[in-house]
């Protein structure tokens, strides 16, 4: 991604990251979703909050990657974790158990309330595109406390109606949550390549509070599926620090050394 | 009571055609050699049940042997989509296939009633989801103490499990360690179970006795297959093969290169290639 620079020193991608890390706190207890969430965690880590607990749906408690994992099962996450216990475990203790303070998604598809899709596009039984699916999504949405979401903005990634509710963000909007038992507070938090948003406290449609440094609210319209809605006292998100972006691009290159190395050329 | 055979008889003899089958591990441990068994074998209309599908049962499902699929996560781990199994969802290549999605907390519980020889499975899950409403074998239940409406789903009993395992001892207890997955519980759900491992060792004494292990008598069937799990990985033994995940995205993307994959690397080889495959990836002792 740094191949990819700004004038401004840095990608929107990397802001992103980096603006997505900064939300994290030393005593989180955060289940880290599969693709960019696991970057912006780590950078967490590997900055100011040395001391985060990250979980990864495996089975890994309190793991300290030295690279980021390719899947949210390889051998360094068990070999730099407190514990590892059974997935069963991992969905009713940790998860379902409440001890969970941030679930941390991705999405392939997003609505303005924070409902997110990753298992179909286009209709469930005749689908256009068979995505993954949910994973340990479904759950993590409703059993963390919190939410926090992170995805570089597209038309067709942030949509007015996703195809398939996979994970339950704020349905709705407005009590949806509560109506259906659900006592989490549901998605707090998302972190695009562009802005940070966060949801109005009555109808919970995500609002822009803050836009990454160098965009415009067009673009920030221009890249969104619905009529976006911005704070009255519209922040600016201050950039990364070199700090910040030194950890997060040694941090990718020692993942990318990593995974080139097991290749099967190396063997011969 | 168990026993130790060829990779080949411990397949033959404990599958069949229509068979319900999982074979787990959780990233970990996949069971990718006596997967590229049954292949070879050539089994039909099997339900193939596995949290995180992953690249032996794209091949499965690309070779038509599938039915049906129950899962979680149809994804290459880290990588993408699963393009054999897409190909079967969305195209009904090489046959259509009936599929039965779930959550991962849905999976495991259902795996974990099947081990309790429960029913069904109740947790806090699905709320607001989807999946509820396109999956008749997610329903509901009202907590009788609390009033509270929770998540059922049916056991998972398959009629053969396979896993792959770091080790055996003499007598057939098998140990596994590290990322331990659903492996204990897939094995304590099904009828009969078969092992791969990387070795056998005299016995566990020097093991600490909190180690994952499956007495013998939960097991049919034992085999010896070092390296049996590549490109997955054995903690402690080889590395995960990341490179040959990526690969995998761009040989199953083409109906043909699949084909011929399969065919150079399936059908015209035998459980004694994987010690071969994993070397490079193997720790320093």
């Amino acid at each position: 991604m740094s191949d990819n620079q700004s004038p401004l020193g840095f990608t929107p991608n990397e802001m992103m990251t980096i603006a997505a890390s900064r939300a994290l706190r030393n005593d989180d207890v955060c289940f880290v979703g599969i693709g960019a969430p696991s970057a912006a965690c780590n950078v967490a880590r590997l900055t100011h909050a040395p001391d985060i607990t990250l979980i990864y749906e495996s089975g890994t408690i309190g793991t300290a990657p030295d690279v980021l994992p390719l899947s949210i099962g390889d051998g360094e996450l068990c070999e730099t974790a407190v514990t590892t216990v059974a997935v069963p475990e991992m969905f009713r203790y940790w998860l379902q158990g409440g001890r969970i303070s941030i679930g941390f998604l991705g999405a392939a598809q997003l609505d303005k309330f924070g409902n997110i899709n990753t298992t179909v596009i286009g209709d469930y039984f005749h689908p256009k595109t068979r995505l993954p699916g949910g994973g340990g999504a479904p759950e993590i949405a409703t059993s963390s406390k919190e939410v926090y979401i992170t995805m570089a903005q597209t038309r067709r990634g942030m949509v007015e109606k996703i195809d398939f509710f996979t994970s339950f963000g704020h349905g709705n909007g407005g009590d949806h949550r509560k109506r259906l038992g659900i006592d989490t507070a549901g998605p707090t938090l998302l972190i695009t390549d562009l802005a940070i948003w966060k949801p109005d406290p009555v109808t919970k449609e995500f609002t822009v509070v803050s836009l990454h440094p160098g965009v415009s609210r067009q673009q920030v319209q221009e890249t969104c599926g619905w009529v976006v809605k911005f704070a009255e006292a519209l922040d600016e998100t201050p950039a990364p620090s070199e700090l910040e972006l030194k950890t997060l691009r040694d941090l990718q290159a020692r993942t990318k050394a990593a995974h080139e190395g097991t290749g099967k050329e190396k063997a011969a | 009571m168990v026993k130790f055979l060829p990779l080949k008889e411990a397949v033959a003899e404990n599958l069949k055609d229509g068979d319900t089958v999982a074979f787990e591990g959780f990233t970990h441990l996949i069971p990718t050699a006596a997967a590229h068994e049954a292949i070879r074998q050539g089994f039909r209309d099997l339900t193939l049940i596995r949290m995180t599908p992953d690249l032996i049962y794209d091949q499965m499902i690309g070779m038509g042997m599938a039915k049906k699929i129950v899962f979680s996560y149809v994804g290459n781990p880290g990588v993408g989509l699963l393009r054999r199994a897409r190909d079967a969802i969305e195209n009904g290549f090489p046959r259509p296939i009936e599929v039965e999605e779930h959550s991962h907390a849905g999976m495991a519980n259902a795996y974990e009633a099947g081990a309790a020889g429960l029913p069904c499975a109740v947790f806090r899950g699905y709320r607001g989801a989807g999946l509820a409403a396109v999956n008749p074998n997610i329903k509901s239940i009202t907590c009788p103490f609390t009033g509270e409406v929770l998540a059922a789903v049916p056991a998972i009993r398959p009629d053969v499990t396979f896993i792959h395992a770091q080790k055996a001892d003499r007598k057939g207890n098998v140990l596994v360690e590290g990322i331990i997955g659903i492996q204990k519980e897939a094995v304590l759900a099904a009828k009969r179970a078969v092992v791969t491992v990387e070795e056998v060792v005299d016995n566990f004494d020097d093991l600490h006795p909190n180690l994952t292990v499956l007495p013998r008598w939960t097991i049919a069937a034992i085999s010896v297959v070092p390296g049996g799990s590549h490109p997955s990985y054995a903690h402690g033994y080889y590395a995960r093969d990341n490179a040959a995940y990526l690969e995998w995205d761009e040989i199953a993307a083409d109906r043909e290169k699949f084909q011929a994959w399969m065919q150079a690397n399936v059908i015209e080889k035998s459980a004694d290639d994987f010690a071969d495959r994993v070397e490079h990836l193997r720790k320093a002792a």
